[in-house]
This record gives C-alpha cells, sequence and structure tokens, in this order.
C-alpha cells in the first residue's frame, strides 16, 4: 500500500538566464514502511524533489504542474501540495519529518538537543506536560544512542555522528509516517555511518515508518533500499528494487555508476566511468539528456525523449529497452 | 627512489580556548604523533584514515605550511626546514599541494589563464608573453582541458567541480613540482567525475615521474589507485602495506573495521550491528594503542604500551600487539 503517490511533479527555478527545469515530470510512489533510495548526482535534481513534498521550496523554484497524495493510516487520502497554514504545520512532523544533511546546520546551536526535541513536543504537542516531555526527549535520545546526560549538551559539544543521532531523534519524535531523510550520512567516517544506517533500519522496524533515502552513493544504497529510484537531470531514469538493480541494470547510466565505483572484494575489475559531465538544465540536450555521455546511444536517442515502461523488477526511461518513445 | 619523506613527524596543536590545565596552561591537542612515510618517485601512496585522524596535518607537515613539534622532513635525502621567504618559495617549486575543494581553491574573480601564469611568472618559468601562453595551454592540455582556447578565458564559476579541479592540477603542475600531495582530491566531486580525475593525477605520476600522495577516507579508491596504503588512526600511523595485500589480508582490527564498513552492494551477508563508539579526543588521547577502547580484539597489554612495529614481510607492517607474536595472550594455547 502506497503512503505517498507522488505524480508528474515539476519544479521549475526561474532564474535570469532562463528557466531551469529541476525537477521534470517525476512519478513515485513509497509504499508503507519501505525504504526507497533516490539516487542521483549534484544537479540531478533529487533534493528539490524531497524540498517539493516537505513543501520547503521557496521561490525562485515553483512547483508547474504535477500532484503529491499523501494517504493517511485509516485510508484518507490528503493532497500535500494544496495544505495551507495549520494544516501544513499539522502535516510536517507529524506525518513527514525531515533529516538534513549537516546535523550542525539543522540543530540550533544556542539550544541543548534535549531542549530541541521539548520544543517540538510543545509546538506539536501542546497538551503533554513538562514531565512527559522531559521522559519523551530522554527515550527518544537513547533510542538513537545518546545517554540520558547527553540532553543538556548543546550540538557544538557533540560529535558529528552524535549530531546525526540527535537529528534523526528530533524527527522521530512525533512518530511520522514518512522520514525523508537527505544525505544523513554524507558529512561521516565509514565507520560511524555504518552505525547509523543499522540504527535507522532498526528503528523502522520498530516504528514502521517510511524512509525516502537520497544520497550520491548507489552502493550505500544498495544496502540500505529495498527500492531505489535514479534519477538524472531531473528525471527518474530507472526504478526497481536494490536487488534487481544491482543484478541486471538496465539503464545505461544505472551501468555507468556502478562501473565507477572501486569495490573492496573481489578481482580489480576495470572501472569505466562515464565520460562527459552532467548537462545543463537551462538548456538539457534533446531526446534523452543522457545521449550525450551514452556508449550505447543511436541516433534517435537525440530526438525522442524515453518514457518510463517496466522492465526488469521496476521501470526504465531508455529506448534500447522498449525501442518507443516520444517525440 | 625516494623523493619527499617524513621521519618521526610529530605534532602538537596548543588550543587557543578552552579549560586550562595545572600551572595555567592549556594541554595540547596532540595530532600526530610519531609518523613515518615516505613518496617514490612515479608512485602513487594513499593515506587513508576517519576525519580528524591527522591526515590533513601531515599533508601540512610534508609541504611545510608549518613546523613539526619534532622530526624531519627530507627531499631527496636532505632535512629541509623552509617555512618562510625564499627558502620556502624554493620548496614549493617542488612540492605542491592539491586541496579538496575547488570552489574555495580558485580565485573567483580570476579567469583560468591568471590562475596559471601566476605561478609561471613568479616561479620564473615564463620568459615571455608569447612563451606564458604557450605554457598556459601546455598545461591545459595535460590535464585534458580541450579545446584550450575555450578554457583559457573561463571564469571558475563557468566550470563544472571537475574541471575545477583539473585547473587546480593544472596549477600545481605549473612549477614542475617533483612531488604532489592530494589532500581528498575528488571526495567533493561527483562519482561519474571522480574516476576522470584519480585517472589524471596516476597519469601524471606514471608518466612524469611525480611522487604523488593521495589522502583520501575512502579505502576503496585507494585500493585501484594507490601502489601502497598507509592507515592512520588518531594521529598515529596502524598499518600499511602494498594496497591489495593490505586491503585483502588487513591485519590491524582496526583496518578491519574500516574495510567491513565501507559500504559494498556485493557484500552476502550484511554486517554485524552494533555500535563501534567514535575516535577518540585527541587532548587526552588513550593511554597505549590508541584504538584499545574500541578494539574487539583488545589485550591487557594493549591499554599500557603503544604497539611497535610489527613486520609481516613484503613491505606490510602494522602497529598491533595482536599481530606481534612475542606478547602472550590469554587463551594462546587454545587457539
Amino acid at each position: 500500500m502506497n503512503v505517498l503517490e507522488i505524480r508528474d511533479l515539476s519544479v521549475d527555478y526561474l532564474s535570469g538566464s532562463g528557466t531551469v527545469h529541476a525537477v521534470s515530470g517525476v512519478s513515485l510512489d513509497l509504499r508503507r514502511g519501505e525504504i526507497l533510495g533516490l539516487a542521483g548526482e549534484s544537479g540531478s535534481g533529487k533534493s528539490t524533489l524531497a524540498n517539493a513534498v516537505s513543501r520547503l521550496l521557496r521561490p525562485p523554484a515553483a512547483i508547474t504542474s504535477g500532484s503529491v497524495v499523501y494517504h493517511r493510516q485509516d485510508g484518507t487520502a490528503v493532497d500535500v501540495l494544496a495544505l495551507g497554514g495549520n494544516e501544513l504545520r499539522a502535516f510536517r512532523w507529524k506525518e513527514l519529518a525531515v533529516v538534513f544533511q549537516s546535523a550542525m546546520n539543522a540543530l540550533n546551536p544556542v539550544s541543548a538537543v534535549g531542549a530541541q526535541i521539548d520544543d517540538v513536543l510543545r509546538a506539536h504537542a501542546p497538551r503533554m506536560s513538562r514531565a512527559e516531555r522531559a521522559e519523551r526527549s530522554v527515550e527518544l535520545l537513547q533510542r538513537v544512542g545518546i545517554s540520558a546526560d547527553r540532553r543538556r549538551s548543546y550540538p557544538h559539544e557533540l560529535s558529528g555522528g552524535m549530531r546525526q543521532r540527535a537529528a534523526i531523534a528530533i524527527a522521530l519524535a512525533l512518530n511520522p509516517e514518512i522520514i525523508i531523510m537527505d544525505e544523513p550520512t554524507t558529512a561521516l567516517d565509514v565507520v560511524v555511518q555504518r552505525d547509523i544506517l543499522g540504527e535507522i533500519r532498526a528503528l523502522r522496524e520498530e516504528y514502521g515508518f517510511a524512509v525516502v533515502f537520497i544520497t550520491h552513493d548507489l552502493s550505500l544504497l544498495m544496502e540500505i533500499s529495498d527500492r531505489i529510484a535514479i534519477m538524472y537531470a531531473g528525471r527518474v531514469v530507472e526504478s526497481g528494487t536494490a536487488k534487481g538493480l544491482h543484478r541486471a541494470p538496465r539503464h545505461p547510466y544505472t551501468m555507468g555508476l556502478l562501473r565507477s565505483f572501486p569495490r573492496l572484494r573481489g578481482p580489480r575489475e576495470e572501472l569505466l566511468g562515464i565520460p562527459g559531465t552532467p548537462p545543463d538544465l537551462r538548456s538539457p540536450p534533446p531526446g534523452c539528456a543522457f545521449h550525450p555521455r551514452c556508449g550505447l546511444a543511436v541516433d534517435e536517442c537525440a530526438v525522442s525523449l524515453p518514457v518510463l515502461t517496466p522492465g526488469g523488477d521496476g521501470e526504465v526511461a531508455c529506448l534500447l529497452n522498449d525501442g518507443t518513445g516520444v517525440s | 627512489m625516494i623523493i619527499l619523506e617524513g621521519r618521526n613527524l610529530t605534532k602538537h596543536f596548543t588550543a587557543a580556548r578552552g579549560p586550562r590545565g595545572r600551572f595555567g596552561r592549556r594541554p595540547p591537542v596532540r595530532a600526530v604523533e610519531d609518523v613515518s612515510i615516505a613518496l617514490r618517485a612515479g608512485t602513487v601512496s594513499a593515506l587513508v584514515g576517519e576525519s580528524g585522524c591527522g591526515k590533513s596535518t601531515v599533508a601540512r607537515l610534508l609541504a611545510q605550511v608549518y613546523p613539526a613539534t619534532s622530526g624531519e622532513v627530507l627531499l631527496r635525502g636532505e632535512p629541509v626546514r623552509a617555512h618562510r621567504g625564499g627558502a620556502f618559495r624554493d620548496y614549493r617549486r617542488q612540492v605542491q599541494l592539491i586541496f579538496q575543494d575547488p570552489f574555495a581553491s580558485l580565485n573567483p574573480f580570476h579567469r583560468v589563464r591568471y590562475h596559471l601564469a601566476r605561478p609561471l611568472r613568479l616561479h620564473g618559468h615564463a620568459r615571455s608573453a608569447e612563451h606564458e601562453r604557450e605554457l598556459v595551454a601546455e598545461l591545459l592540455e595535460r590535464v585534458s582541458l580541450t579545446p584550450v582556447e575555450q578554457f583559457m578565458d573561463k571564469l571558475p564559476h563557468e566550470l563544472s567541480g571537475g574541471q575545477r579541479q583539473r585547473v587546480a592540477i593544472a596549477r600545481a603542475l605549473a612549477v614542475r613540482p617533483v612531488a604532489l600531495i592530494a589532500d581528498e582530491p575528488v571526495s567533493m566531486l561527483d562519482v561519474s567525475i571522480r574516476l576522470g580525475v584519480l585517472r589524471l593525477l596516476e597519469g601524471l605520476a606514471r608518466d612524469s615521474g611525480l611522487a604523488l600522495l593521495y589522502i583520501t577516507h575512502d579505502i576503496a579508491s585507494a585500493r585501484y589507485f594507490a601502489e601502497d596504503i598507509t592507515v592512520m588512526y588518531a594521529g598515529r600511523l596502524i598499518e600499511s602495506g602494498p594496497s591489495e595485500e593490505l586491503t585483502q589480508a588487513a591485519r590491524h582490527p582496526y583496518t578491519r573495521l574500516l574495510l567491513e564498513s565501507a559500504p559494498d552492494p556485493d557484500r552476502v551477508t550484511p554486517p554485524g550491528a552494533g555500535r563501534h563508539g567514535e575516535p577518540p579526543s585527541l587532548i587526552h588521547p588513550p593511554g597505549g594503542c590508541r584504538f584499545h577502547p574500541r578494539c574487539p580484539v583488545a589485550l591487557p597489554v594493549c591499554s599500557g604500551q603503544a604497539p611497535v612495529r610489527t613486520e609481516l614481510g613484503g613491505g606490510h607492517w602494522t602497529h598491533c600487539w595482536d599481530a606481534d607474536a612475542t606478547v602472550a595472550r590469554p587463551g594462546q594455547e587454545a587457539r
């Protein structure tokens, strides 16, 4: 069952030197309790998509088309893009929480971490007593692996990993249905990253929330996610289960990404990488945006825009996989 | 041939703020302790470690950005101490640095031509304006920024991250150095771009005989691009060896933890859950082996005495009591 349905969503940035189509026509489903990985290079629109869903976009960004529908557990549907004022405030954090990349910037530097959890509870659950809030703060911090005596610590007194754990605790405060994690472990070391990923999985088992996990690190995504969507130049080019994508990638871009990672085990395979650079989104190449960098491109790729069609255990947008496209 | 070498380098920083200890002194941050590392001509050597382990401090000590508390830096076997003036400039002509963030290391107000011409002029390589133009074009070609005319007059903001890093590399090459220290040169770049920049650095080392130190936190990329890897933890070297042997048959428990933690889609079984703790404070580092509080196989001796170097043959060595046969281990008979 889907908890979030994104249909044909487009986001533009209006700039002086032309309109940037950061996200164009993206459709995605998030199932209840799953971890959906969103991968792509910088500028592929993955963070813009997350911000659009959480309604955090500000001008010059504008949602030009599409819909985002959130399904409550009781079956009622909510049009996220139409929420206003108090409804939006109630939706955020109670239903959908966000963990940002840099916990140092996401946390308030002049307030202790316990007080920041308290803030969330005071704003969203005004009926809780002071003692109940304190109890809940300690419980949340302990749940993510921070001892109770650190609740009076300020963010600068915590290590990077602890700060990210605190940010996760704040996101969990109201038991949301969806947590969007935008590069939550990028600034962390591999060992700390591994511990936090384990923590996210364990919390997901316990609370049953769905996660949208955004990162550029595809190998990391393949370990943690249930399903993965790959974005390139503002579009989803391939989606599928993590296992399926790893075993049989269908889009040349996914193949290129997989062949760009040095492996630690097994024989030293030759790394092929992807030639060229990502396109300028003010004037994306005609047809398939990936065709100038694609080793398998045919003439048709420069003309027709491939559409997502079922393939493998997901969908793929590549002319080589379906032979048709829209002009 | 060893070009650049650090012998027993130690660096203690004095904290500018924070509580004073006894006698009104602030305790030093023991950033680097007894680090020896050698860079050979035409070879890429990697220095791997978590953030805060002191790998960038080692880079700066080798580049003579600040003096070492103790120990020495040798260039072609000669001890050097060149922190200012003509001696520093002379040293900089031979040892160059490349930084992590190409958005910060290029002046946003100047064109590519300026960035490359300036070192040529300052170090006296350009004879005339015409010669200077030729050399700039040559540099751009060496880092594959072609067509040259198109890139020469671009401003940094008109370039992508990978292209900027190439300009930074070309600028380092302008003075014709013998050693290049690359401090996380690709960690800010997109995955699809990284490979090209690493290949470029590898090619420069191979073809021009540069000694290259590749500093990174990504041990998998070190396996592919370096001939040997040295692993650092909390200011100390803990293991070093040929890259293939080190990644496939690591002996130090920390190196193994690092290898296990790296994301790997090929992994058959998910790694054991659990918390592995975090690196220690360098103001009051743990006694003995600095890894012992987090070590799964710590012995009683580990907390008391820093482990000595154990040679494992073939250039592979480690600082670990567990690898040292002379130390009595509890339950050894049972093994």
